[in-house]
């Protein structure tokens, strides 16, 4: 953020009659146009194309509503969606409201493992879901030889929602604790003072106070889970919207406008779930006044009510860790097969990816880790110039960043490769399209709608008299933004910064077209090679538990710095 | 971030100095454990050249070599569905090269080895088989199914996995090869009684075998390699070759304006070479040499598909006809099967259900329903000389239509009618079915 407002402020002395942060505005649109939404449609504009003639035609589109296979697609995206977003909620609820409401061992930790569903590697993941919730899977297995039954985890939509809530609820477990830290204690104090408590001071004070981070986390899920492929194609669920894009996109010499059109629905269907989550945001103020609160006040726990807490952190953590402990088994396993647990155990899988995966590692990072701070850069930039600023089309930064949520991955590489190949870079870094820094950008691009709501939940949050204060003391724009508003949003970069770089380091469907040669690819496509052979089974699970072990080891690092800094501030708060 | 940028910069002209010696370049979708030995071997018989391998998937290659085909990097494509291969020739995207060898024939079990125009050579061949669980087949109890024939009885009911022919160019040939060897609409019945046994139509070819592997599935319908390949590995799993079986060869196509021609010529010749064919052996591979003289090395067991007792059934295969209706018959399949599996199932299921309560009551009445069920699952909303008629066929491939044939609609429209006409079968058949089992 600082660089951008520098630039900005650089520019407004060139320019005098734009201001810095319309500056920046134009800088982020021209990012966008040429990284995002140019790419995407020299892809799909050929839902608006006769697949015969080339003319111009709306043609498709009416096919696709008068296709009952669509309809029913899109009506059970939405069932999906919607039911995920509930289950997603029941989850995070509990795990945000313990941490950040009362002194509790182990937050960090149990906020760190919070995060990592959603770091689920590509394909072992699969596996290593139905190894245990399939139809054979342990626990299916188990349960039919003692008592003679099964659950169908992971079949029809049923299984789509669960798996969805349990990958994705950690979307609002983040975004609601930072809000949740955000509280004034003072609020609480009041509602105390006059005499609520409990739940209704919850339901009634603080919750509705966490609102924006809420909010920002169910968007998130909403449009994640209506978008997303994985998902159900792994559960073999094709009647949803984006499975059918997909299928109908990636078939080899096949060129059915139908998948450009559902694709086309679902970029337009994401804008308009966003819209309607500002509509319910309008005219309301979230933001409170004093800062540096410690936010609220955590109080001890009586042991009966300890024992209920860890019985509820256990019980909700066991059920969405069971992916990674299933993939733990599988790569410390050596054959796995129709029987509860692997018939014994390995280091084998380690030794043999260790010659290997050192590049793979570092390439993580570095994409990972660049596309993240991008990310961060342009949330805090675009949230700010939104909800601060009154530059013309500002909201439009907004839907165009986090229409990228709805682009299949495919479809970006194909316009990476159609827009930038040929293009020959200076200083001999070759074509374009097969630079490993357009990887980087790929994953920026795909990512930035996380690093978007989590910084603008946060500034929602930071009252506008703080900065008319600095700005009446003297201050300038830009100091006021990097000495106030940026500190003070700290806790929601930071989650926007974690969830950007721990889901960018698991992508897959982008950086496949995308890597050019082996020495420049991520551990996903490591994961990839190893997965396309039955003996790559173990290697694969290995390499994803490294890729959950870096992620996992990045956002506690991220999170003991969040708590150090908030301790840091309370005391200088109090020392004044 | 600086001395990494000038530390890659480094890493890069390296890597291009490297391409003036000698590299070859090939995109492949094959797991490391074919490419590394045929690395290997590659490179210890010519020195000094390089092999770069390059991994994608076949979807992403094939787009990859087509958006980028302005300026062309890679020199060679491996893969094994050769209807990548067709797009591929048909977009002009594969050189024409002189490639030289000996010793391999035209045909096996009625499948071209090499395309007749020259551009794309198979250098190894793959059967499909049944590939079954022996866990999951023992704690059933189930019999193996040796035929196709067999995974249509009830007993194999949930029990059986493939993966969809539109996803996977090797279950194209083996549904091709079921129409064609039993004809259109016995063959589609087939299919139909098969896909309702299946508790799966899954999205990769590999996720059959990964599905019989964990046991999820107790059989799969499967390309062979990955059954041998398993079994290898250790698995619980073994492998049965139907006695009408596709032999489907896996392909290597030069890329036309190949930045190393000659070393792509090299690396071709070398693959379909005695010493390459031998490299097929190498037990995590597990293909089929397409040289009948690299089998007398073979290790004892090894199947070879240009013995007598290999696949006594096979087919001619018709390339002309499969590719005519290929887009079409992945459609129809997908619309009819993978789409709507749940109703599929449930109507065979009720079918099955009916027939089991009325095998020995003689009950005329319920006999006469479920004969009407049966041919309401097995009805095909078109007629094999339709699959075959261009105004049709180019439905599915619209944008590379003749200009002169009159095609009949568009793909949405067609699917759309095929689906209500399947949904509203299904359905029927499920209640008639239901009526039959009701009776006494």
């Amino acid at each position: 953020m600082p660089d951008t407002s520098q630039t900005a402020s650089r520019g407004f002395t060139l320019f005098p009659r734009l201001s810095g942060a319309a500056v920046a505005g134009i800088l982020i649109a021209i990012f966008l146009m040429a990284f995002l939404i140019l790419p995407v449609a020299q892809v799909i504009y050929v839902a608006f194309l006769d697949a015969r003639t080339g003319a111009f035609t709306l043609q498709n589109f009416q096919d696709f509503f008068s296709t009952t296979l669509f309809r029913e697609s899109f009506v059970n995206s939405f069932y999906v969606s919607a039911m995920s977003v509930v289950v997603a909620t029941l989850i995070a609820l509990p795990l945000a409201y313990i941490t950040t409401r009362f002194n509790f061992a182990g937050t960090a930790a149990i906020q760190a493992l919070g995060i990592i569903p959603l770091i689920m590697p590509p394909f072992v993941g699969a596996v290593a879901m139905s190894l245990l919730f399939g139809r054979n899977g342990s626990i299916n297995l188990l349960l039919n030889q003692y008592f003679g039954f099964r659950i169908p985890f992971m079949e029809g939509l049923n299984g789509v929602i669960l798996v969805q809530s349990i990958h994705y609820f950690p979307f609002i477990l983040i975004n609601l604790s930072a809000s949740l830290r955000n509280i004034d204690r003072s609020m609480e104090e009041a509602a105390q003072n006059l005499g609520s408590h409990g739940v209704r001071m919850f339901r009634r004070i603080v919750f509705p106070l966490a609102m924006p981070g809420y909010l920002a986390g169910a968007a998130l899920v909403f449009i994640k889970v209506f978008d997303d492929l994985g998902t159900p194609l792994l559960l073999n669920v094709n009647n949803m919207l984006a499975p059918q894009a997909y299928l109908r996109i990636t078939g080899v010499g096949i060129n059915d406008p139908m998948g450009y059109v559902i694709s086309f629905i679902l970029v337009a269907f994401s804008v308009f779930s966003l819209w309607a989550s500002f509509l319910f945001m309008r005219g309301k103020d979230y933001a409170t006044v004093q800062k540096g609160g410690g936010g609220l006040s955590r109080r001890d726990l009586k042991p009966s009510e300890k024992w209920l807490a860890w019985g509820v952190i256990v019980l909700i953590l066991a059920m969405v860790l069971s992916p990674h402990i299933g993939l733990l088994l599988l790569a410390f396993g050596t054959i796995w097969s129709f029987s509860p647990l692997p018939d014994g155990f390995t280091v084998q899988h380690f030794g043999t990816i260790f010659t290997q995966s050192s590049q793979y590692v570092w390439n993580t990072i570095v994409y990972a880790g660049s596309a993240a701070l991008i990310d961060v850069v342009l949330g805090t930039a675009i949230a700010y110039i939104v909800i601060r600023t009154k530059v013309a089309g500002r909201k439009w930064l907004d839907y165009m960043a986090t229409a990228a949520l709805a682009v299949p991955g495919v479809v970006l590489g194909i316009g990476y490769l159609r827009m930038f190949h040929g293009i020959q870079l200076p200083f001999g870094l070759g074509q374009m399209s097969s630079f490993w820094g357009i990887i980087i950008v790929a994953l920026a691009v795909r990512r930035l709608p996380y690093a978007l709501r989590a910084c603008m939940a946060a500034l929602q949050q930071v009252s506008l008299s703080l900065e008319e204060a600095a700005e009446s003391l003297g201050a300038s724009r830009a100091s006021t933004i990097r000495r106030i508003v940026v500190p003070l949003m700290t806790g929601g970069i930071l989650a926007g910064f974690v969830t950007s770089f721990a889901t960018a380091a698991v992508e897959l469907s982008a950086t496949i077209m995308l890597v050019g040669r082996s020495s420049d690819a991520p551990l996903a496509y490591g994961i990839y090679l190893y997965m396309q052979s039955p003996a790559g089974r173990g290697p694969g699970a290995a390499l994803g538990i490294l890729a959950v072990v870096i992620v996992a080891l990045g956002t506690y690092l991220s999170q003991r710095i969040i708590e150090r800094e908030r301790a840091r501030q309370t005391m200088t708060g109090q020392q004044h | 971030m600086n001395r990494m940028l000038t530390l890659s910069a480094a890493a890069l002209m390296m890597t291009s100095a490297a391409a003036f010696a000698d590299t070859v370049t090939v995109v492949t979708s094959f797991p490391r454990d074919l490419t590394d030995p045929f690395k290997a071997a590659f490179e210890t018989a010519y020195p000094g050249t390089t092999l770069e391998v390059v991994s994608r998937n076949t979807n992403a290659a094939v787009s990859h070599l087509q958006e980028t085909r302005g300026a062309n990097t890679i020199d060679l494509m491996w893969a094994s569905a050769p209807d990548a291969f067709e797009v591929l020739k048909e977009e002009g995207l594969l050189a024409k090269v002189d490639v030289q060898f000996e010793g391999i024939p035209d045909a096996i079990g009625g499948y071209p080895v090499h395309d007749p125009d020259g551009t794309y050579f198979g250098f190894a061949a793959s059967g499909y088989g049944i590939m079954y669980n022996t866990r999951y087949v023992q704690a059933n109890d189930l019999p193996v199914a040796q035929e196709w024939e067999d995974l249509k009885r009830a007993e194999y009911n949930g029990h059986v996995a493939m993966s969809s022919p539109s996803r996977s160019g090797t279950t194209h040939l083996t549904v091709e090869t079921v129409l064609q060897g039993e004809g259109w609409d016995q063959g589609w019945a087939t299919w139909k009684w098969i896909s309702g046994n299946m508790n799966t139509v899954t999205e990769r070819s590999f996720g059959v075998p990964d599905a019989v592997n964990s046991g999820a599935t107790g059989f799969g319908i499967v390309i062979d390699f990955f059954g041998l390949a398993s079994k290898a590995s250790g698995f619980p799993v073994e492998l049965v070759y139907p006695s009408v079986t596709a032999i489907v060869p896996a392909n290597i196509g030069i890329i036309e304006n190949a930045p190393n021609q000659e070393g792509a010529r090299q690396f071709v010749e070398f693959l379909l070479s005695p010493e390459g064919q031998q490299v097929l052996l190498n037990p995590a591979i597990m293909r089929l040499p397409v040289n009948p003289e690299a089998y007398a090395n073979a290790p004892e067991g090894f199947p070879n598909p240009f013995s007598e007792e290999f696949a006594p059934g096979a087919i001619e295969f018709d390339v002309d006809k499969s590719g005519v209706r290929y887009n079409l018959v992945n459609s129809l399949f997908d619309v009819l099967v993978t789409y709507r599996l749940d109703d599929l199932r449930a109507a065979v299921a009720a079918v099955q259900k009916a027939e089991a309560a009325h095998a020995e009551t003689g009950n005329e009445e319920a006999a006469a329903l479920i004969a009407e069920a049966r041919a309401l699952v097995e009805a095909m909303p078109i007629t094999e000389e339709q699959s075959l008629d261009p105004s049709f066929t180019q439905v599915f491939t619209i944008s590379r239509a003749e200009p002169d044939t009159e095609v009949v609609g568009r793909q949405a429209e067609v699917e759309q009618s095929w689906d209500s006409f399947a949904v509203e079968n299904y359905r029927k058949a499920k209640e008639l079915a239901d009526q039959a089992a009701a009776l006494n």
